[in-house]
């Protein structure tokens, strides 16, 4: 699957996207927000407050408990800012 | 009958009058067009700034954006509807955002324009970055912010 990622969660990663293939007991968001904090310390440094952090599955909000099977693109970001 | 919203993200400008006159011109049956502009101030907690940048999740923000457009279609009887949101480098005094409602009645376009501006705020996926004197920044939420989407919820 395609993961996203936007503002200073996109500058922590540092990258934008990527496409990555979580072990099948990686289920939800939160699952993989745990499982993407154990790749490297800018992951640990992006998701060190994972309560703060907003998802998105194929472009529509979602909780941290949302199933994350079936997704194609899922995003990261901190809390919108726009308007 | 249901009106379609005109929502556009841009990075360009866009031209206030020009978007209400595309609106209500030629029309009899608009007794009310409100609109509401978003512009980049020049300070942030009282700090100067030279300029915002705002990031957008292209594709999501469109749909974001017409999920409550059509939510505001359903609650209110509105007769048009324009949202246009900027993304980019935008420098104090530039518009970031403008939503334009029109309808029969004040009630109706005051109403759905403050809705649309309310969860916009806390829902369509935009973030502000702030340059200063010290440098790059990103804006943080405000509580605030929800909780004036939230009044909105219907219980």
């Amino acid at each position: 699957m395609k993961v996203k990622y936007f503002a200073w969660v996109r500058e922590r990663v540092g990258k934008a996207e990527e496409t990555v293939e979580p072990p099948a007991d990686v289920r939800t968001i939160d699952d993989l927000i745990a499982w993407l904090s154990r790749r490297g310390e800018d992951y640990a440094y992006a998701f060190e407050k994972p309560k703060v952090i907003r998802a998105a599955i194929d472009q529509a909000h979602v909780k941290s408990d949302a199933v994350i099977a079936g997704a194609r693109e899922i995003a990261f970001f901190p809390p919108m800012t726009g308007g | 009958m249901t009106i379609a919203a005109t929502i556009r993200i841009q990075q360009g400008d866009f031209d206030v009058a020009q978007e209400i006159a595309r609106l209500s011109k030629g029309r009899t049956d608009i007794g009310a067009v409100v609109s509401f502009s978003g512009i980049c101030r020049g300070t942030e907690d009282s700090e100067p700034i030279a300029a915002l940048t705002l990031e957008h999740y292209p594709g999501m923000a469109e749909a974001e954006i017409k999920r409550h457009a059509d939510e505001a279609i359903a609650r209110w009887p509105l007769q048009g509807l324009t949202i246009i949101h900027r993304f980019g480098r935008i420098a104090p005094g530039e518009n970031i955002v403008l939503v334009v409602t029109a309808s029969s009645h004040r009630q109706a376009a005051f109403e759905a324009a403050e809705f649309l501006m309310d969860y916009l705020k806390t829902n369509a996926p935009f973030w502000k970055q702030e340059e200063s004197a010290r440098g790059k920044s990103w804006i943080e939420a405000r509580s605030h912010d929800d909780d004036a989407a939230a009044r909105w919820k219907k219980s």
